[in-house]
């Protein structure tokens, strides 16, 4: 199994759970966080005083997947999420040594 | 044709009582009109406060001190509300010496029905002393720009209440009670002009709250660190409804659905507006960019600026005080406060300081007897520079001084009385985890809820 932490635009959250509904992914954890990369942030000015803002919002997707699936995922992900400018964001995978459903205690790939 | 002699004898015998019943009849329907619209202004001066000021200021903190940044302007509604009902309004519209007033109306005793004919002889005094009071009640919720963030929910108490009769009683009688010291229709030996409150409302809140952010220190982690407003849609909802409110605050200084008040309302229309369009104008040329908070910010310091000169001035006059006002203000709370870095948190002295001194300057220039009529000492006379007495300048620049000298020298020792007795700052544990939470024991974003 693989774990998939995508980091994308925030404008582009409806987009990208359509993409992995269509290939038939159900079960994903997302969360509102801010962060940059090589995307410069931007200046903000109130009443005189200027604040440059670097850690811009993000949305993150958390999903675990069975390994034959990572691929296709990925693709969906990065079609649905690209804009081609910078600041689209990254995606990591990760190694997951077991997943568990604490409803009826299944493991493995069935529990995903 | 003949009329027979018997129906005329008893016309001529019904026309004086029918005439007194007509008097009776149109006074009864002035008195009607006036209370109509003074007790709605009453209701929206008291809406500027809360919710008005308690938005706009709200907005404008972090969201760990939202409640109890809306909690210092709640507060004054029921706190000056019962100060005021049992001494308060005494003090500064009974007679006194010209610097406070007297006891007469302790426990509000004989102000109901009948109207008190020094101050608005339509009106019930009743109706008088509830709209008076509201103004009591947005001056030192005013201040509490300068302290938010950091202040003590219990020092902030004691402070307003020794503040309310330190400070806003003396000057509000000094400016509106019946022989104060600068009163120009009621005996005062300094005639000023102060139609809605300059130098009552703003210039002491204004130059109090200056006082409040110099004695606190700045908060912990300014200008260093980032301290952004944390909701721009309060503020904006809140200032919006402090102009609407506003229309209560001047027009309603008229004390009578009279055309006075239009006049009122309508320069203070005006100014709000140039004064928005200043501000937002200033910084689009100075940072790149016209703001939201600007232009709230901007018609909040119109507003201060065209509240003294309301009922003095012609509309031109008010759009160009208005205008000033947004520009002058501008540059106090930008380049004026950034000089000298003291952290009046919420701006309330650039802007109702700044403003309130500009706006109560400006309407010795500027009061017409074009516009505002009223008699002194049973004469219309000339009024400010316009008409042809620059003296008023140096009348109205003497107010300020009062009210200035006042407000930095009460705030002062009510400061250091409030600290040896209870101590007026948080510690700074309180203050990074909040005063919602260090103060009040609540929150006002519970996302888990």
């Amino acid at each position: 199994m693989k774990k998939i932490e995508a980091i994308i635009q925030p404008f582009k959250l409806e987009e990208v759970k359509e993409a992995l509904k269509n290939i038939g992914i159900d079960g994903m954890t997302i969360s509102e966080v801010r962060g940059h990369g090589r995307q410069k942030g931007h200046k903000e000015v109130y009443r005189g005083q200027e604040y440059n803002v670097d850690l811009l919002p993000k949305v993150r997707f958390d999903l675990v997947v069975a390994n034959e699936r990572l691929e296709e995922v990925v693709d969906a992900i990065t079609t649905a999420a690209r804009t081609g400018k910078i600041g689209d964001g990254k995606i990591f995978v990760y190694e997951v040594a077991e997943a568990i459903r604490i409803r009826n205690g299944d493991r493995g790939d069935s529990a995903v | 044709m003949q009329i027979p002699n018997a129906l005329l004898l008893q016309a001529a015998t019904d026309l004086p009582a029918r005439l007194t019943a007509l008097e009776a009849a149109a006074k009864s329907a002035q008195s009607a009109g006036d209370n109509a619209w003074m007790l709605t202004s009453a209701a929206l001066v008291l809406m500027m406060t809360g919710p008005g000021l308690a938005l706009f200021y709200g907005g404008l903190v972090r969201r760990k001190n939202v409640l109890s940044t809306m909690m210092h302007s709640f507060v004054m509604m029921a706190l000056i509300t019962v100060i005021w009902s049992i001494v308060g309004y005494s003090l500064v519209f009974s007679e006194g010496t010209p610097f406070i007033g007297g006891l007469k109306y302790l426990f509000l005793s004989g102000v109901g029905k009948e109207p008190n004919v020094d101050y608005a002889g339509t009106i019930p005094q009743g109706t008088f002393m509830i709209y008076q009071l509201m103004f009591a009640v947005i001056t030192p919720a005013l201040i509490s720009g300068a302290y938010a963030e950091r202040i003590k929910f219990s020092a902030m108490a004691m402070f307003t209440t020794l503040w309310i009769f330190v400070v806003y009683f003396p000057m509000a009688h000094m400016v509106w009670g019946k022989g104060g010291l600068l009163n120009a229709y009621l005996g005062g030996s300094i005639p000023t002009f102060d139609f809605a409150g300059g130098t009552v409302v703003h210039i002491t809140s204004g130059v109090s709250a200056l006082v409040c952010a110099l004695y606190l220190g700045r908060r912990k982690g300014y200008p260093a660190e980032p301290i952004k407003p944390h909701s721009m849609v309060l503020s904006v909802v809140g200032a919006c409804l402090l102009w609407v409110g506003w229309f209560g605050f001047n027009a309603g200084s008229a004390l009578a659905a009279s055309g006075l008040a239009t006049s009122a309302f309508v320069a203070t229309h005006l100014a709000a507006a140039a004064a928005a369009l200043g501000w937002m104008g200033a910084e689009w040329l100075h940072s790149g960019k016209p703001s939201m908070l600007g232009g709230i910010s901007g018609c909040v310091a119109g507003l201060v600026a065209i509240t003294p000169a309301s009922g003095f001035v012609m509309p031109m006059p008010a759009l160009l005080i208005g205008l000033l006002a947004g520009l002058f203000c501008f540059w106090m709370v930008t380049t004026v406060k950034n000089m000298f870095q003291y952290d009046d948190t919420l701006d309330a002295f650039g802007v109702h300081g700044a403003g309130g001194t500009l706006g109560a300057l400006l309407t010795g220039v500027f009061a017409t007897n074009a516009i505002n009529d009223s008699q002194i000492n049973g004469k219309v006379l000339p009024l400010g520079l316009v008409d042809g007495h620059p003296g008023q300048i140096l009348n109205q620049a003497i107010g300020v001084a009062i009210a200035m000298t006042l407000a930095v020298v009460g705030t002062f020792i009510i400061l250091k009385v409030c600290d040896l007795v209870i101590g007026v700052r948080v510690n700074a544990d309180d203050e990074e985890q909040g005063l919602d939470l260090s103060q009040h024991g609540e929150e006002g974003y519970i996302p888990e809820a």
